[in-house]
């Protein structure tokens, strides 16, 4: 049966659309890709020859080099906090019920909303008052905050798919309560956790804001040296690093995509 | 043998209450730090005084207060305008090749942070960028386009980095929507555009309104993009508590600009909300 003209009409218009915004949101990513083999020092399009004197540079560089450990040391040390803090929330709130219990999630999830200069901000002048020096500690404690929202509904949409007669079985068989949380829960959330966790560590590895307000010289993180670059030289290093941080997230992401279902995790199935 | 009530609520519970406090002692000290004196010269601050929120009515910025609501506005009507036919193609599309690489060109981005990509679009919308070569090559344009360090270059750059979030957040909402509702309408005789416009349009109300809201919230906290594609000409509040922050060393100023900042948020997606109200209450 042919569809009425209407309908075909807006089908092509629809794909029309759709083509052009994916467009706009890989243009970007393409150019940088082309500007970064660029072998001239200034931008030109299209380049005149070919190079891979930028990405030499990228791992030459010192601060980028600097910024990178100190980025790895915070991302580890945040997201596994962050993920060990959110996820014994996240069975908390789903199994118990005390008092002020909606305040603390909501203070829990608030730093989704609360602007990321405005918690860099607190911070900082949190550490000055308490006289805590800028060290890694009010970078990583700030990198928890900021990503915790992340680990407590990964794992508490984790929690809610939870079949409880599975626990129950286990318990009803003598196991004791810390047995059933090791051997049947935990197990059951291992996708949440997971997910929850490699989306803060990402989140936390390209934070850049609040860790402008946060870090010194000794502590800068990539995106902070990067964000420096930029200001300071007009060469295509930075698109070379950008090369390769596209590269990186996607690759990272696809395989996410392939075995943890991105669909599933970001709630965008279709249901019903 | 006694058996726990509440097993592991005490060792589960502290780690969390202990990060809320701290997020709440920082932001108690946002909230302290705008209603001190500045020491010039020093990091110390001095007494009690409003005179930081009465500095803000100077024109100077009361303009990037306004800049950046209508900054807001503008990057959030965009978002849902670009992201809704895309988050529509997300969904519903059956292939799943093409549903992968929608996910993660939308995806990726949202990952990258906000100086590569504010970055890249500086490489695209430089004087000597991807645009100007390209229309200059094909002599479309005898000058360079000034597109950096103007609004509407803030408003593509904000757009794009807020485009996947909302995109993300509508199809969370379209994919709720029981398909059933269409079918009926279909075997009602409805042809397709309207019972996209009667039917799944409505019912995706309430992602709408999230979505809006978010975009609203995400372009307020935007720093990169307005400091790097606004040189300075295009200031948002961001830019602002930094620069008296760092530049002047003015932290109880940055810190009542921040704290006015919120308010403003806030109450701009609850007027939002409740102007939108009668798209979120759909369905059966």
């Amino acid at each position: 049966m042919a569809q009425p003209r209407s309908g075909r009409l807006l089908f092509w218009c629809g794909r029309l659309v759709v083509v052009a915004v994916l467009g706009f949101m890989i243009l970007p990513a393409v150019v940088v890709g082309i500007a970064a083999f660029n072998a001239k020092a200034l931008l030109s399009f299209p380049p005149q020859q070919l190079s891979l004197r930028w990405f030499v540079n990228v791992f030459t560089y010192e601060d980028f080099q600097v910024g990178f450990r100190n980025g790895l040391l915070v991302t580890v040390a945040a997201s596994s906090i962050a993920l060990v803090t959110g996820a014994a929330f996240a069975f908390v709130l789903d199994r118990y019920t005390f008092n002020a219990k909606r305040v603390v999630e909501g203070l829990l999830l608030a730093p989704l909303v609360v602007p990321h200069f405005t918690v860099g901000l607190g911070f900082l002048i949190l550490a000055a008052q308490i006289d805590m020096s800028r060290g890694y500690g009010v970078v990583i404690l700030a990198h928890v905050v900021l990503v915790l929202p992340f680990v407590l509904r990964s794992v508490q949409i984790s929690l809610s798919n939870l079949n409880p007669k599975l626990e129950l079985a286990a318990a009803s068989l003598g196991a004791r309560p810390g047995r059933v949380l090791l051997t049947v829960t935990a197990p059951l959330l291992l996708p949440g956790l997971f997910s929850g966790w490699l989306f803060a560590a990402i989140l936390s590895f390209n934070e850049f804001t609040a860790s402008l307000f946060v870090t010194s010289q000794q502590t800068q993180t990539l995106p902070v040296a990067m964000y420096n670059y930029v200001r300071e030289y007009a060469d295509p290093t930075m698109a070379a690093l950008s090369v390769l941080y596209i590269v990186a997230t996607a690759t990272l992401l696809a395989v996410a995509n392939r075995y943890l279902g991105l669909g599933k995790v970001l709630n965008v199935e279709h249901t019903r | 043998m006694k058996t726990q009530r509440r097993p592991f609520f005490g060792l589960f519970a502290t780690p969390g209450v202990l990060v809320a406090l701290l997020f709440a002692g920082a932001m108690v000290m946002v909230l302290q730090f705008s209603v001190r004196l500045q020491i010039p010269g020093s990091l110390d601050v001095g007494g009690f005084t409003f005179r930081n929120f009465t500095a803000m009515l100077h024109p100077l910025y009361a303009r990037v207060f306004l800049d950046t609501l209508w900054l807001c506005v503008l990057t959030a009507v965009f978002s849902l305008v670009l992201g809704y036919p895309l988050a529509y193609a997300l969904v519903r599309s059956r292939r799943v090749a093409v549903k992968s690489a929608i996910l993660i060109i939308t995806v990726t981005p949202l990952f990258l942070g906000e100086v590569v990509r504010t970055y890249s679009w500086v490489v695209v919308l430089g004087n000597n960028g991807f645009i100007n070569s390209l229309l200059l090559d094909f002599q479309v344009i005898a000058q360079p386009l000034r597109i950096l360090f103007t609004l509407t270059g803030v408003t593509i750059v904000l757009v794009h980095v807020t485009l996947p979030v909302v995109t993300i957040m509508l199809a969370a909402a379209i994919a709720h929507i029981d398909t059933a509702y269409e079918k009926a309408a279909e075997s009602l005789g409805a042809r397709p555009v309207r019972v996209f416009f009667t039917v799944t349009l409505p019912l995706s109300g309430p992602g709408i309104v999230a979505g809006l809201a978010t975009a609203f919230a995400w372009t307020f906290s935007a720093f990169a993009t307005p400091q790097l594609i606004g040189g300075g000409k295009v200031n948002m509040i961001s830019n602002l508590v930094y620069q008296l922050g760092f530049g002047n060393f003015n932290f109880p100023f940055a810190a009542s600009l921040s704290v006015a900042g919120l308010a403003l948020t806030f109450a701009s997606i609850a007027v939002l909300r409740l102007a939108l109200r009668p798209l979120e209450k759909v369905g059966p």
